[in-house]
């Protein structure tokens, strides 16, 4: 999928830049955005840093295994496939509260955390489980409590009209993603391939 | 009422990183006599390895996206789904937002900083276009580095299923905004 989303992009902007004469723009962005990823990159590594220590001593302490029980009766109906006990329920319980408080800087390197646990279970280390999926469209459609910053800093006084919007849009959103997840992960095209196959 | 609401969740927000960092080391170093420094230090070293190896994922998503944004071809779109969108109710001005949300974040709030520009934050395009860009993720970005971070490049039903999930976001927008607002 995603490699003819990937080329499908490209291709697209190729002849799209030759169309609207813009192919100079599409080369630039080209260069540009390869330098930005990396600088994206690095610019992760002190946050990340910082939350997967504290997280670390969270872990150590027992707190993540305590966090994780509280919530098992809700995480087992979106995440049948991890063991009760296992420390990424409470890693993703942690990123996805961390996404509903509109806490971005830290939700990422729980969230990265969360991704290697699941890894683990993973007998496929290349393929996602669908685990893996389900944790990923849930921050993907982001469940958020609190405005971003940056909306509140464009809107001003208005911000606050667009509160309650915010919070349904996001959990239409968020609903939406659960059940497209549940229901494509029974596709037969969709399937976890095993051992031997390799198309798509 | 709203106001208020708003005014105090950001009001406790503002505490709950400073809490966190002080109160996971708190519990474990007096409850579980966890030596926190050390620990912190083990954890933290996992920062840099999992930065780095997100790069090439990184690079891979973000140069389609911006190759894609520069050429032009987002407009060729609009030009196509505009009238299919205005049949339906659909604002067409919100319609650059919605399709740039998933691609990149910097791209999709300049537009929405566009909207807010042109049309003032009072109106309901503006209104529209926030919601939109508040209640949805940049998609093709977290998976980069979601699944980069553990090498995972067979994201099967991942795209589809975040595609669709933006989709519904961007129309309950629409139409919380025009219900409850407009």
């Amino acid at each position: 999928m995603l490699n003819y989303i990937w080329f499908g992009m490209m291709a697209i902007a190729v002849a799209a830049g030759i169309y609207n004469g813009k192919i100079d723009a599409v080369t630039e962005a080209a260069i540009d955005m390869a330098k930005i990823s990396v600088e994206i990159a690095i610019g992760l590594i002190g946050i990340m840093a910082l939350w997967l220590g504290i997280m670390k001593i969270a872990e150590k302490s027992g707190l993540i295994r305590i966090i994780a029980k509280l919530l098992r009766p809700i995480t087992i109906r979106l995440f049948p496939d991890v063991p009760e006990d296992h420390p990424a329920i409470g890693s993703i319980v942690l990123n996805m509260s961390a996404n509903i408080l509109g806490l971005g800087n830290a939700a990422t390197p729980l969230g990265l955390k969360a991704m290697e646990e699941l890894q683990e279970l993973n007998e496929r280390k290349d393929t996602a489980t669908n685990s893996m999926v389900m944790f990923l469209a849930i921050n993907t459609s982001s469940v958020q409590l609190i405005l971003p910053a940056t909306v509140v800093a464009l809107m001003g006084a208005t911000a606050s009209e667009i509160f309650i919007t915010t919070i349904l849009a996001t959990s239409c959103s968020t609903i939406a993603a659960i059940a497209a997840v549940k229901f494509l992960e029974k596709r037969k095209r969709f399937a976890m391939e095993t051992e031997g196959d390799s198309n798509d | 009422m709203i106001e208020v609401v708003v005014g105090g969740l950001s009001e406790v927000a503002k505490y709950i990183i400073p809490t966190l960092l002080v109160g996971i080391p708190f519990y474990a170093l007096a409850f579980h006599k966890v030596p926190v420094y050390e620990v912190f230090v083990e954890g933290a070293k996992d920062g840099f390895t999992i930065a780095v190896r997100i790069i090439p994922y990184l690079v891979a998503i973000l140069v389609a996206v911006g190759m894609f944004r520069a050429s032009g071809a987002l407009d060729l779109l609009l030009g196509a789904l505009a009238p299919v969108l205005d049949f339906v109710g659909f604002p067409p001005e919100n319609l650059p937002l919605a399709l740039m949300r998933p691609l990149s974040g910097s791209g999709s709030l300049g537009l929405l900083t566009d909207l807010v520009n042109e049309h003032g934050a009072d109106s309901l395009t503006a209104k529209i276009g926030a919601t939109m860009y508040g209640s949805s993720e940049t998609t093709f970005y977290v998976l980069a580095v979601y699944f980069g971070s553990v090498g995972v490049v067979r994201s099967r039903h991942a795209v589809p299923a975040g595609l669709f999930a933006d989709a519904v976001g961007a129309i309950a927008a629409v139409f919380f905004c025009k219900l409850l607002i407009g």
